[in-house]
């Protein structure tokens, strides 16, 4: 009895050991096709990081641009595939009573201007027009490089905006509107073209989700701070500065991508549950009905970082240099080289000379020293 | 008295009423359509039939084959048929919307006398320097020659052989059916040489449904008009190194060979520059095993991200820039190797990303800090795979050597012009059928002249290019593709297409209703009355009878 169990228990043991190395195959062939199903495709990441109001109460705007703009370099995304718009300039303004420093917390703990911005459009170049044209890409041809929104169809690209807005619209610079049909059709164009592989949207401004419910482009996924009818809140106050630094939204998701690094697989449905209610006294929302892939498996360094695809470079060419016409050039090149001299100083202040001839103009003095 | 009254007051109401009509029928028939006309957004005729037309357009694209046969190649009644033509079409299966059918015509004819002489030395390298000098190929022809059963100018186990300047050599064979064997065999090393299904596919990557992530592999630079390469050398550690860096004598040497091998498929232009004290932003790691240090494979794309904003590159043209790196690692750090996914160092040191370019990593010690110029060979090698020409498919048996000096052959030139025009003519179609999807969407956007006349030469320029592709001139077809793409992107692109914002339909109401109510109002009302009192006169007969 025991022998037959002991054998049993052998045999299948030993049948378990034979399919595992296959199971294991198996599954990590599921394991690579899952992963790479779920994997974004894109190869590079822009972002459009819009401030739309100015005058120094809106110093909080302001802040919220420039520090989702500190995340996403951090985070990877180089200042050539940003563009920034700061519709007024707060660290330079006569009021600032700390100049050349944007703050984000109170006690001035965070300086969110730092060393490096570099802004895009600054103060009156922020209009609704150049919103577009960096959007649809239909900018005049003198526009600089920097200025310009150079994505692919397999670019992920992070538009943040904020400002004051209402049922509908978004206040640009006190005088201006866009709405969000003409924001949905920008999307649309820029889909036309395939000028994106997938777009996230987030806008921190009153009645915020009122600009996502028009679109109708796929691959949008979209995020806003209130919903209609209610207002979006400012955070705290600073006493030395004497306006609100930031806004409740984006003061939750600064503090939110601050845990975030290059190599961390957050996903997208933690930031969806970045400041609830009882934090932002307004409600939160998201639209994700457009976007293909499910929020779970989304990566936030899919849009607010940039990491490359690389491969190892396994195949090499041996080349036999064209010796024969190039030698000649070369060997001039080396020719000129000798002929020259080396280069030395010629005196340009003879100090001794100096010196001497002001004490020889003054023998009086020769004695003082 | 009181019958003139009412007599004058009915010529008042008749005359009230004639005036009424005549209001009303100059606002209908001459203010309506003048207002319709004066507000509308200005669109210059378009060919909308063309564009749509476009989408069902079938490539036919030919290669010309020239078929040299020797005297011995084939049998003496099979050589009596000579010359002809025979013609192999196929169908390129891919998922797309346009049709692409390969088409080989092979040209059949004697060897003439010094093509004899040629292929009667023992040398295959003599042979090719002989055949070669009379003409120089034109691009996308290929020519074959056909040496006999037992010619020694190959080697004995080898039945043909693919040659660096579009020329390749096949045996013969003495048999009834010699030229359908000889036919299948020149089919097999032609379309090595040329078209395959995956050439195509790589180039149409972008634009196939399929699945975008396995593509990842094969994801070379987008067609465009010219490229930028930038070559940089990264010291992060001046004080214990002095890197002489002989890159102009390196650029002649081996980069400009290629690149002018290369110039028939866009603009290059070559820079660089030395950057101090640039730090990868990854530490490398020890490994005791090797006394050396290494960087594993799942760091390397974190490298890139804090290199690349010092190296300046976006600043210089607009056209797409790949930049090849030379990293020189320091003193503490060194000598430093890149491992692969397993662990094992990789031989060539080296790493590139597709569409950004390549970096390579200087792996020798600190009493040699010279970068090697073998670096040079690699970084040839990185541009093949950026580019996407990808090492040819041989048939079994076959000969091959590899490129000389240049880098490239010239029959892998013709496949990257032949990739490239089939990718702009998709990326031209697909701009011009979302302009016009676009316009029929978005009523507001005003098409000017000059935009018009953008997007009839890029139609012409589309219609162009497959015509010359079906005729087998490859270098024209690249050309009038990648006239159609600037077209079709210019048009696409106009500044001009902005310039009406977009009016929501309750600002339009606003706007227009107290322009126009005051107005209607009464013409309508008395209209209204008018019509009343028609109806009351034609009821009035009935009441009296």
């Amino acid at each position: 009895m025991v022998d037959t169990c002991f054998l049993s228990r052998g045999l299948t043991t030993l049948a378990g050991l034979l399919l595992l190395p296959f199971g294991s195959l198996a599954a990590s062939q599921i394991e690579d096709q899952a992963e790479q199903f779920f994997r974004s495709g894109h190869t590079n990441n822009w972002a459009v990081l819009v401030c739309t109001s100015r005058f120094w109460f809106n110093y909080r705007h302001v802040a919220n641009t420039l520090s989702v703009y500190r995340s996403v370099k951090r985070l990877g995304i180089p200042d050539s595939h940003i563009v920034l718009m700061l519709a007024d300039d707060m660290a330079c303004n006569p009021r600032n009573p700390k100049p050349a420093t944007v703050y984000s917390h109170k006690n001035m703990e965070l300086n969110v201007y730092g060393d490096d911005v570099e802004v895009d459009y600054r103060s009156y170049e922020v209009t609704v027009e150049n919103f577009l044209r960096v959007l649809t890409g239909r900018i005049p041809s003198s526009t600089p490089r920097s200025k310009r929104l150079l994505s692919d169809d397999r670019s992920n690209i992070l538009i943040y905006m904020t400002g004051h807005g209402g049922n509908g619209f978004l206040k640009f610079q006190d005088s201006e509107e866009i709405t969000n049909i003409e924001l949905a059709d920008a999307f649309e164009q820029m889909w036309q073209k395939r000028r994106y592989n997938e777009l996230l949207f987030i806008i921190d401004t009153c009645q915020g989700a009122s600009m996502y419910e028009r679109f109708y482009s796929p691959n949008i996924m979209a995020l806003a701070s209130s919903q209609v009818g209610e207002d979006s809140l400012s955070h705290q106050p600073d006493p030395a500065v004497g306006v609100h630094l930031m806004d409740r939204y984006t003061f939750y998701v600064l503090e939110f991508l601050e845990e975030i690094n290059p190599a961390s697989q957050t996903n997208m449905n933690d930031l969806f549950q970045v400041c609830p209610r009882s934090l932002c006294v307004s409600t939160p929302g998201h639209r994700t009905d457009l976007f293909q892939r499910d929020p779970k498996n989304v990566l936030i360094t899919d849009f607010f970082g940039s990491v490359r695809k690389v491969e190892i470079t396994t195949e090499t060419i041996s080349l036999q240099p064209d010796s024969g016409v190039v030698e000649s050039s070369y060997k001039k090149d080396q020719m000129v080289e000798e002929l020259m001299e080396p280069l030395k100083y010629a005196e340009q202040l003879p100090v001794a000379q100096i010196i001497h001839q002001r004490l020889c103009a003054y023998p009086d003095k020769l004695d003082s020293m | 008295m009181a019958a003139t009254g009412a007599a004058a007051t009915d010529l008042e109401v008749v005359r009230g009423k004639r005036a009424a009509l005549f209001f009303a029928t100059v606002v209908i028939v001459l203010g309506l359509p003048l207002w319709w006309k004066t507000t509308e957004t200005y669109r210059a005729p378009l060919p909308y039939s063309q564009i749509s037309g476009l989408n069902s357009l079938k490539l036919r694209l030919m290669v010309p084959v020239t078929v040299v046969f020797t005297q011995e190649s084939v049998p003496l009644d099979d050589q009596e048929k000579l010359p002809f033509t025979v013609v192999h079409e196929r169908e390129i299966p891919l998922k797309y919307k346009l049709k692409i059918k390969c088409r080989f015509q092979k040209a059949y004819r004697r060897a003439l006398d010094h093509e004899e002489a040629a292929l009667s030395l023992g040398n295959i390298q003599e042979a090719e320097a002989m055949l070669a000098e009379p003409s120089e190929q034109a691009e996308g022809s290929l020519t074959v020659y056909v040496i006999s059963e037992r010619c020694s100018l190959l080697p004995q186990d080898m039945m043909s052989y693919i040659g660096p300047k579009r020329m390749a050599v096949v045996r013969g064979i003495t048999h009834r059916e010699a030229f359908n064997i000889i036919g299948r065999r020149i089919i097999q090393v032609v379309q090595a040489m040329s078209l395959t299904e995956d050439v195509l596919a790589a180039a149409l990557a972008d634009h196939l449904p399929e699945d975008k992530w396995s593509s990842d592999k094969r994801r070379p630079l987008k067609s465009s008009l010219g490229y930028e390469i930038t070559f940089s050398l990264l010291n992060p550690d001046p004080k214990s190194h002095d890197v002489h860096w002989d890159i102009e004598g390196a650029v002649q040497r081996y980069v400009q060979p290629f690149l002018s091998a290369l110039s028939a498929a866009g603009n290059f232009s070559v820079d660089s520059q030395i950057l101090y004290y640039a730090v990868l932003g990854v530490n490398p790691r020890f490994d005791s095993a090797s006394s050396s240090y290494y960087l594993a494979a799942h760091s390397l794309p974190h490298v890139i991200n804090p290199v690349e904003s010092r190296l300046g590159s976006s600043a210089a043209s607009l056209y797409p820039v790949l930049n090849f790196l030379l990293y020189v690692p320091e003193l503490a750090h060194s000598p430093l190797y890149i491992q692969d996914k397993d662990g094992a160092p990789v031989a060539t040191n080296a790493f590139h990303s597709p569409r950004w370019g390549g970096i390579m990593v200087n792996g020798h010690t600190v009493q040699s800090p010279e970068p090697k110029v073998q670096g040079q060979t690699d970084w040839v090698g990185e541009v093949r795979l950026l580019f996407g020409i990808a090492q040819p498919q041989l048939p079994p048996k076959c000969l091959f050597f590899g490129p000389k000096s240049e880098g490239i052959m010239t029959w892998e030139l013709d496949r990257l012009l032949w990739a490239r025009s089939v990718e702009n003519l998709a990326t031209a179609t697909t701009t011009l059928t979302s302009l016009a999807q676009l316009l029929g969407k978005i009523s507001n956007i005003v098409i000017k002249d000059d935009v018009a006349s953008e997007v009839y030469r890029a139609v012409a320029a589309v219609q162009k290019a497959a015509e010359e592709l079906s005729s087998g001139h490859l270098a024209s077809a690249f050309a009038a593709s990648q006239e159609a793409v600037t077209s079709s992107e210019r048009a696409f692109f106009d500044p001009s297409l902005l310039h009406l914002l977009y009016f929501p339909d309750d600002q339009k109401f606003a706007i227009y209703i107290p322009l126009f109510l005051p107005m209607a109002v009464p013409i309508l009302l008395s209209l209204f009355k008018i019509f009343l009192e028609t109806r009351k006169s034609w009821k009035k007969p009935e009441k009296t009878d």
